[in-house]
C-alpha cells in the first residue's frame, strides 16, 4: 500500500489545483501549497474517509493558535503524514 | 415556509440520530414570487438548496444539542429536478454522511407527493461557536417552534 504521505498528496492533488509533483515532504500545506481553509476542510474530509479516522483539526488549530505547538507540526506534509499515521495506529488500524 | 425570512422548515416530522424528515409548505404568496417569476411563480432553486441546507443544519444542531451553529460552506452536487410553485407541500430529508472535527457533511433531498424534486450530495457545514448570543437564542426558539426541541428540552 502507498505511504500515508503518498495517499495524502494524492488527495490534495485531487481536491485542489495543486499538481501532485509540487507536493513535497517539506511543503507547508497552507504557506507553500496555497491551500485555504475551505479546501483544507475538503482535504480533511477525504483523509477522514480514506483512513477511517477523524482528524482533530479543531484541537490542532487551537494548539497552534495558543502557541502550544508550531504550525509546522501539523501542516508540513511529512509531519501531517506522521500525525495521520499516529491517528491510524491509535485506532488500531 | 416564509421565503423572505429564510424560514424554510415548518415542522420536523421525524428525528433520528443520523437523519431528519421535515415538512415545508410553500406559501400561496410571497414577495419572492413577484420577481421569480412574473406570472409564473416558482420557488428559486437556491431557496430549495437553502431548504435542504436547513434540514441538514437542524439535524446537526440536534446532534450538537444546539451548543454550536452549522454554517453551509459547500456542496458537491445539486440536482433540481422539477419546478416548485405556491402551496406545494414539500418533504425534506437529510442524513448524516460524516462528522469531522469542526465540520460535518450531510446528503439531503426534497420530494413532493412522492415525486423527487431536488437532491444534494455532500452538503458541507462548518461547525462553529455561535457568533452572537442573539443567534443562539433565535435558533433555540425556532428549534422549539418546528418541533426539533421538545418543551422539556433545554
Amino acid at each position: 500500500m502507498a505511504s500515508a504521505f503518498d495517499r495524502i498528496a494524492e488527495i490534495i492533488a485531487n481536491t485542489s489545483d495543486v499538481p501532485l509533483e509540487n507536493i513535497k515532504p517539506e511543503s507547508h500545506v497552507i504557506e507553500d501549497l496555497g491551500i485555504d481553509s475551505l479546501d483544507f476542510l475538503d482535504i480533511v474530509f477525504a483523509i477522514d474517509k480514506e483512513f477511517g479516522i477523524k482528524v482533530p483539526v479543531e484541537a490542532w488549530t487551537q494548539e497552534v493558535n495558543s502557541g502550544a505547538a508550531p504550525a509546522e507540526q501539523y501542516f508540513v506534509m511529512q509531519n501531517l503524514a506522521a500525525r495521520i499515521e499516529e491517528l491510524v495506529a491509535a485506532k488500531g488500524g | 415556509m416564509r421565503l423572505e425570512y429564510f424560514q424554510m422548515i415548518d415542522r420536523v416530522l421525524e428525528l433520528a440520530p443520523e437523519s431528519i424528515t421535515a415538512e415545508a409548505l410553500v406559501p400561496p404568496a410571497s414577495p419572492v414570487f413577484e420577481g421569480h417569476f412574473p406570472g409564473h411563480p416558482l420557488v428559486p432553486g437556491v431557496l430549495l438548496v437553502e431548504t435542504m441546507a436547513q434540514a441538514g443544519g437542524y439535524l446537526l444542531l440536534s446532534r450538537l444539542n444546539l451548543s454550536r451553529m452549522a454554517f453551509l460552506i459547500g456542496t458537491r452536487e445539486v440536482k433540481l429536478r422539477s419546478f416548485v410553485g405556491p402551496e406545494t407541500r414539500l418533504t425534506v430529508t437529510a442524513k448524516l454522511v460524516h462528522e469531522g472535527s469542526g465540520f460535518a457533511v450531510t446528503d439531503a433531498a426534497i420530494t413532493a407527493a412522492g415525486r423527487r424534486v431536488a437532491e444534494v450530495k455532500e452538503m458541507k457545514f462548518s461547525i462553529r461557536d455561535f457568533p452572537a448570543p442573539e443567534l443562539a437564542e433565535a435558533m433555540r426558539v425556532r428549534a422549539r417552534e418546528i418541533g426539533l426541541l421538545k418543551d422539556q428540552d433545554s
